[in-house]
């Protein structure tokens, strides 16, 4: 049988959709294609029919319409599909700003300790001291690489650590009679996260221009400071890769207004182990594990985004928070008398799954090792920089970057080759493409972060990759680019087909006709 | 140090052809008061195996749910994972990618979403599911500021049978805004929430199984809510449940949200867990994260892409539905490996499992003196109340080695009513000799 993709569907013709595409580049169908519902990958025991039901009314009548594969199908499924995915551990994946480095597998393992994949949080607090040490230990690297005095824990990724910072200065400044403040500042050059944070949060987020090298003028700052403002949410490094040297005096200006600095602290990777951001002025940062810590970015997530805080927003702190009385650790999980903490950002305490593996990160490296891995991640952008900044334009290159190096595409004008075009040819030539038109205060913005991960010589092959790149669109070989990938598992996916008619979910072949 | 793979002759290179001494130079527009001035109180590296070890130890002053009669839930349930989910979820090919921005080389993150919502959707009844949100109590609070989107009203209404840190959660994300209704704790379902809907209302929050373990009705709050033009937003806690009684969609919900730990996903303290969103698709375009679509490449070849992404704030920014970004990935992964094991059979059955040792250990507790079982109907959680605090009796039981559930009174603290109800969960993991442990141990504290 055919679905409408024109591939063999059910059970019985599995092996013949496995030769539509070669043993190492497999077309797999989908669960629901392979799967029954008659049989199960998993065996329970038989129910006992003498203990009664307490499920009323309530119990299911109708049919879910799930498939099941058993556990050598499943094997099979899961294995085919991965090999459909690009990954750090078998290339080099330089996406600016996420930081793509290698997962050290000793993380991984300490994550499955049972004493930490297997307690409850709402076990009692006194069974696990250890989980609530792990965390204040894990704080404690935290403030010191910051310089700062407190730390949020519970956030669970970037964005919503600077839900969490922007919400402990929305209070502070409530409680500070200053509730009036609606403004908060937000450079062009910002992650989306920013704007989307700061207007979730009923601010009215004003734009601050670029000067000419990237960096925030501290003018435009202050010329856009009044008491209606807030705060700013500052990336630093930025989103450009660049340090912003002005920082201290836009700190100081903001602070002199009567505004907070929230610090974007997605790319602390540049900067750990080296400068501490404490000492910059900044009132709340959010610090993603899943980028600089090394804990895996798993296809999209999960992550932490703790967010260090400064004295003047440490008591609007979120809950759950931990507390030390001599041996003993608790965890305060609610709001006492008087008490200025924001409530909670979500059930329980945040990602212990992510806490124990970047604290196995830092105790390997060590503030020798953190200082060393961006030095070298710095470095690596840097040198990639010098070799390519001939073919390619670094509108801000005249200055170092930090971990990450930026260029637009203007060098490929008039060649007909877009950003887009090189990104997909970089797929053929075995890359995952950089970040691609992102900042959006470069013309087709080409963000690479090569990380401490890579060696010298993948740098090099890399470098040759992309100069031989340039050099073949500007001698108008276009088709390689306007037709890439031609080597991936599939060629360009039509996107816009996607989100006109959207289908999200697999429907039977008939149910999907008659729905035409 | 093992994980940095340029040699300090490798460095030079670099340094040479970057035209740099030191690399001290790269960092010149930091300010020099600042710039490695600090002496962090910090060790330096170890070993791998002296690292093993210091986080074995503070491992193991954890007690882990293994080592003993365990009934703790109230929102995180501990159950069996297969050895081949865990063993899939750590290819590299998985663990080691991105967001799926790349499609051409991210088909295998891209289908087992695309499966991964189709499984979600037709669990839960419903037509369309996302790529999962940070967890169901975060997912809970973007199902409350979609409905407000949705019906430009700003009335919410919550049942005083949601997960208490659920109704925090939205507590906090909502501020102290006067149209937000929270119904008293109701340990017996008693409320009257239709009573609260009116026409200001966007939408109406209901938990069930609810955190005290009470079967809900949904059909007449969806009814009474669609006559006011409000929304009925139906949260679970316990998704094994979904194997046994009818589905939220099939009762008439508008929003299905809620926690997928217990499927693929180890109790780890708390997280990473997966939040769960389905909906129907006219109300699709003010859904929050992302949304995996099938289509064809240029050759005609099914292939599936991250789409709808106007409502996302990389591309929307400060008119973004949401500012999520990083979400649940590798726990969504976990959950429909899983899930694809388990099957419409399997789930079915392990639902009924979990359900029948919970009536066991319902039989088992409630017949101790004093001892009064609260729920008529129930899935693996229940409520009893005791004759005394709760509290300190699990505090009491913890030293004879049970863990014998969540006092209310930790996640409802101050609440005289409260005091003394006891919040127990059984699974598929829950022996007749833990039953059998838990009312002994019961019996002597009390
Ligand atoms: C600069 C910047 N800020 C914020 C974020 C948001 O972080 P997360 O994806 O963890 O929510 C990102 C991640 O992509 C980022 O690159």
């Amino acid at each position: 049988m055919l679905n409408n993709q024109g591939r063999p569907t059910g059970v019985d013709n599995v092996a013949a959709s496995s030769a539509n595409g070669a043993a190492l580049l497999p077309s797999e169908p989908l669960i629901f294609e392979i799967g029954t519902k008659e049989k199960s990958g998993v065996d329970l025991p038989a129910l006992d029919k003498k203990v009664g039901s307490k499920l009323g009314n309530f119990a299911r009548k109708s049919d879910i319409d799930l498939p099941a594969l058993t556990e050598p199908q499943a094997m099979r499924h899961y294995v085919r599909i991965s090999r459909l995915n690009y990954s750090i551990d078998a290339g080099f994946y330089p996406l600016g700003s996420c930081t793509m480095k290698h997962n050290p597998r000793l993380n991984e393992k300490m994550a499955r300790l049972p004493g930490i994949a297997d307690i409850h949080p709402l076990q009692p607090q006194s069974t696990v001291q250890g989980a609530i040490e792990l965390m204040e230990q894990l704080a404690h690297w935290l403030m010191e690489l910051t310089g700062t005095k407190a730390v949020s824990m519970t956030p669970k990724a970037g964005a919503h650590g600077e839900m969490c910072g922007m919400m402990a200065i929305k209070a502070a400044h409530e409680a500070n009679g200053q509730g009036h403040r609606n403004i908060v500042l937000v450079p062009e050059s910002a992650h989306g996260t920013n704007p989307a944070t700061a207007a979730f949060l009923g601010y009215k987020v004003k734009p601050i221009k670029a000067r000419e090298d990237g960096t925030v003028d501290v003018q435009a700052v202050k010329d856009a400071l009044d008491e209606n403002v807030a705060g700013i949410m500052l990336t630093n490094p930025n989103t450009c890769g660049l340090f912003e040297p002005d920082v201290i005096e836009i700190a100081d200006a903001v602070h002199e207004a009567g505004a907070y600095f929230y610090c974007d602290g997605a790319n602390f990777n540049a900067i750990m182990g080296v400068i501490r951001p404490g000492d910059l002025g900044i009132d709340a940062m959010h610090i993603n594990l899943h980028k600089t810590f090394s804990t895996p970015h798993g296809g999209g997530g999960p992550g932490a985004g703790p967010v260090v805080l400064s004295d003047a927003l440490a008591p609007y702190a979120p809950l759950p928070y931990a507390k030390r009385e001599g041996d003993k650790l608790t965890l305060v999980e609610n709001k006492g008398e008087g008490s200025d903490h924001l409530g909670r950002l979500s059930a329980f305490h945040g990602q212990m799954g992510m806490y124990v593996r970047a604290l196995t990160y830092m105790a390997s490296h060590g503030l020798d090792g953190l200082g060393r891995a961006a030095r070298d991640a710095v470095l690596n952008a840097n040198y990639l920089k010098a070799k390519l900044s001939d073919l390619y334009n670094a509108p801000y290159g005249d200055q170092p970057c930090m971990h990450e190096v930026l260029f637009d595409d203007s060098t490929l004008k008039g060649t007909g080759v877009s950003t887009l075009d090189l990104a997909k040819a970089m797929i053929d030539e075995g890359y995952h493409p950089m970040t691609m038109y992102f900042p959006l205060v470069v013309h087709g913005a080409m963000l690479i972060e090569p990380t401490e991960s890579e060696s010298l010589h993948t740098l090099d092959q890399f470098i040759g990759t992309m100069r031989e790149l340039m050099e073949d669109a500007k001698a108008g070989n276009v088709e390689r680019f306007t037709n890439a990938p031609m080597k991936a598992p599939l060629r360009r996916l039509d996107e816009t087909r996607a989100a006109r008619s959207p289908i999200l979910k697999w429907e039977k072949p008939e149910q999907r006709k008659a729905a035409e | 140090m093992r994980y940095l793979p340029n040699s300090d002759q490798d460095r030079q290179v670099m340094r040479d052809a970057i035209g740099i001494k030191s690399d001290d130079e790269l960092f010149v527009r930091v300010p020099k008061k600042v710039f490695d001035t600090a002496k962090p109180d910090l060790p330096d590296h170890q070993p791998e195996f002296a690292v093993e070890a210091h986080i074995r130890q503070l491992a193991a002053k954890n007690r882990a749910g293994g080592d003993g009669p365990f009934f703790v839930g109230a929102g995180a349930y501990r159950h069996h994972v297969p050895a081949s989910v865990d063993h899939l979820i750590q290819r590299s090919e998985f663990l080691t990618a991105y967001t799926p921005y790349q499609p051409e080389i991210s088909q295998g993150t891209l289908q087992m979403l695309f499966e991964f919502q189709t499984q979600v959707a037709n669990l839960t009844g419903m037509e369309v599911a996302n790529a999962s949100l940070y967890d169901g109590s975060t997912a809970a609070m973007e199902a409350v500021l979609m409905a407000r989107r949705l019906k430009k009203r700003d009335g919410v209404v919550v049942s005083g049978g949601l997960h208490p840190q659920y109704r925090d959660t939205i507590a906090t994300y909502l501020g102290k805004d006067p149209a937000f209704k929270c119904m008293q704790a109701d340990p017996q379902a008693q409320e009257d929430i239709i009573a609260q809907i009116d026409d200001s209302t966007a939408c109406v929050v209901v938990q069930s199984p609810d955190f005290y373990g009470n079967l809900r009705d949904l059909r007449p709050i969806a009814d009474a809510a669609h006559e006011k033009g409000a929304l009925l937003i139906a949260v679970f806690t316990e998704v094994v449940s979904l194997g046994a009684i009818e589905s939220p969609g099939a009762q008439g919900a508008d929003i299905v949200v809620g926690e997928g730990q217990s499927i693929g996903n180890p109790l780890t303290f708390g997280g990473p867990y997966v939040g769960l969103m389905a909906t129907h698709p006219n109300l699709v375009r003010q859904m929050p994260g992302r949304v995996c679509g099938e289509t064809v490449d240029a050759e005609g070849e099914r292939g599936f892409v991250l789409t709808l992404s106007t409502r996302e704030q990389h591309i929307r920014r400060d008119k973004a539905t949401s500012n999520i970004c990083t979400n649940s990935g590798l726990c969504a992964l976990a959950f429909s490996i899983h899930m694809s094991l388990l099957g419409e059979k399997g789930i079915e059955h392990l639902a009924l499992l979990n359900h029948q040792q919970a009536v066991k250990t319902a039989e088992a507790v409630g017949a101790i003196d004093g001892v009064e079982v609260l729920n008529d109907h129930f899935f693996n959680e229940f409520t009893v109340k005791l004759p005394k605090a709760a509290a300190p009796i699990v505090e009491a039981l913890a030293d004879k080695n049970v863990l014998a559930g969540v006092p209310v009174s930790r996640l409802e603290p101050g609440k005289k009513e409260l005091e003394n109800l006891l919040v127990i969960a059984a699974t598929e993991l829950t022996s007749d000799a833990d039953i059998e442990a838990l009312a002994s141990a019961l019996k002597e504290v009390i």
